[in-house]
């Protein structure tokens, strides 16, 4: 299982460059909206969570389809499904690795674009907490939405529309956290709320995306 | 002794009941019944929805502060609730798919979703129609607008995979586990956007254990319209569910040609 966590990564770091161009798409993403809104400091800082965790979202849909796609054209899926490692433990090591190559960069990058955004000192640990407990839910429900369309030609714009709107609840919860942990109120609630949420997907969805990946092996 | 015996005979009768309704999964029994059932339950259906609607637009009051728009809650509520419970029959029906594999299942919850996203976006635009001279606004980002506008999504997502596969039966499978776990987060979603905003919108009209509700004289045509649109959905649903098994054995009967023309 290390074995395939550590080629996955070596994988998505080398070949064509999937690493850093997640980062890349985060940073125009929050350099284009002061273009959007105008270069008010206020309101930028208002809105800040919320495009930094909308940045995230998008950069994360982004490198999706690299999480079963290759592996499935040149067949080492089906290898990996014939291993002796439960399908399900294979799909739970690929959302691992996608999360290690881009989640949690961009956790680590948030605080920094957060500065960009005239994000307030106490935002960027918020920033970086919420982003730090939410994207690992990114990730899973992503390799699940990889598994539905890993066997369609152009499946890509399909897996946007299915897994944005699974994305929606940790959305709503993580920039919540970060807009009342900000303002300085209690955020324990939605903190809680999408830690649950994270663990819930970390826990079920790779027996969903395992059965997903089954029926387009079949 | 004789009453274990006659506990058994119930359980079996009672198995042997369920396995009569399963008989129904085969295509061939189930065209046969909705067949003969289809021309009754349009009928109950025009029954209900017309005189329910037009009792309901001409001949109930004007409801003080709300004038004749009122009315638009004749459609506004019955298609919302059938917005909501058709997804709940497509829970069910993907569930049957899943665990017992009757393709009657599967093709009913394809023939579902296209209704189900009809109702949501009838229920979204009366209700725009209604909150702009109620509330001033076409949308307000209102817990009970945004589930609905998410669960539209959930039912765009649905369809577009269906469309995008191919084979009948993998479509069916990944679907149907869209679907489950699409339920479990659409579920999320509706307390995720009752917890990030309070709403404009009025509480429940209709509720069997308050004390308070819209009165009587708005009610029973109301009540009338959801059945209505309940026998309306059940009536579209055997037809378009009939029109995929026609489509099915359409293809089979052209594929078994292309096979003895080879």
């Amino acid at each position: 299982m290390i074995a395939l966590l550590i080629r996955d990564m070596r994988l998505a770091m080398r070949a064509g460059g999937g690493f850093g161009l997640g980062l890349a798409f985060f940073l125009i993403v929050t350099t284009l909206v002061p273009f959007g809104v105008g270069p008010d400091a206020e309101i930028l800082a208002r809105i800040a969570p919320g495009i930094l965790w909308v940045g995230a979202l998008l950069a994360c849909l982004l490198s999706l389809d690299r999480i079963f796609q290759l592996d499935f054209e040149d067949g080492s899926l089906d290898l990996l499904a014939t291993s002796p490692i439960p399908l399900e433990g294979i799909v739970a090591i690929k959302a691992l690795a996608h999360w290690l190559v881009t989640g949690l960069p961009l956790t680590l990058a948030a605080p920094f674009f957060g500065a960009l955004m005239h994000l307030e000192s106490p935002g960027f640990s918020w920033m970086f907490v919420t982003l730090l407990l939410g994207t690992p839910a990114l990730s899973m429900i992503g390799a699940f939405g990889a598994a539905l369309t890993v066997g369609l030609k152009r499946g890509g714009l399909l897996m946007s529309l299915l897994v944005l709107p699974l994305y929606i609840p940790s959305l709503i919860f993580g920039a919540e956290a970060a807009t009342r942990g900000m303002a300085g109120f209690n955020a324990n609630a939605p903190l809680l709320m999408m830690a649950g949420i994270t663990a819930g997907s970390i826990a079920l969805l790779p027996f969903a995306a395992a059965a997903a990946l089954r029926v387009n092996l079949r | 002794m004789s009453q274990m015996k006659t506990n058994g005979t119930q359980t079996r009768s009672f198995g042997q009941r369920m396995n009569a309704l399963w008989e129904y999964a085969n295509p061939v029994k189930f065209m046969a019944l909705s067949g003969k059932v289809l021309p009754w339950i349009v009928g109950l259906c025009a029954l209900t929805l017309i005189p329910g609607l037009i009792w309901g637009f001409f001949f109930t009051p004007e409801a003080a502060n709300f004038g004749n728009s009122v009315k638009i809650i004749y459609v506004h509520v019955p298609s919302a609730t059938m917005a909501i419970n058709i997804w709940v029959m497509m829970l069910v029906t993907s569930l049957i798919w899943l665990i017992r594999r009757h393709h009657v299942s599967a093709l009913a919850a394809k023939a579902a979703a296209l209704i189900g996203m009809t109702m949501t976006l009838i229920a979204l635009i009366t209700g725009a129609v209604w909150g702009q001279p109620m509330w001033g606004t076409y949308w307000a980002w209102d817990p009970r607008l945004t589930s609905f506008l998410i669960l539209f999504l959930f039912y765009l997502g649905y369809m577009a995979l269906w469309a995008a596969i191919e084979n009948p039966d993998t479509a069916a499978d990944l679907t149907s586990v869209l679907c489950v776990v699409g339920s479990v987060f659409a579920l999320l979603s509706r307390y995720a956007v009752n917890f990030w905003n309070q709403g404009l919108h009025q509480g429940a009209s209709l509720s069997m254990d308050k004390e308070e509700h819209v009165s009587n004289v708005y009610w029973q045509p109301l009540v009338m319209a959801i059945i209505g649109f309940g026998l309306l959905f059940v009536t579209l649903l055997l037809i378009r569910t009939r029109t995929e098994i026609r489509r099915r054995r359409l293809h089979a009967l052209m594929a078994r040609e292309r096979m003895s023309d080879a």
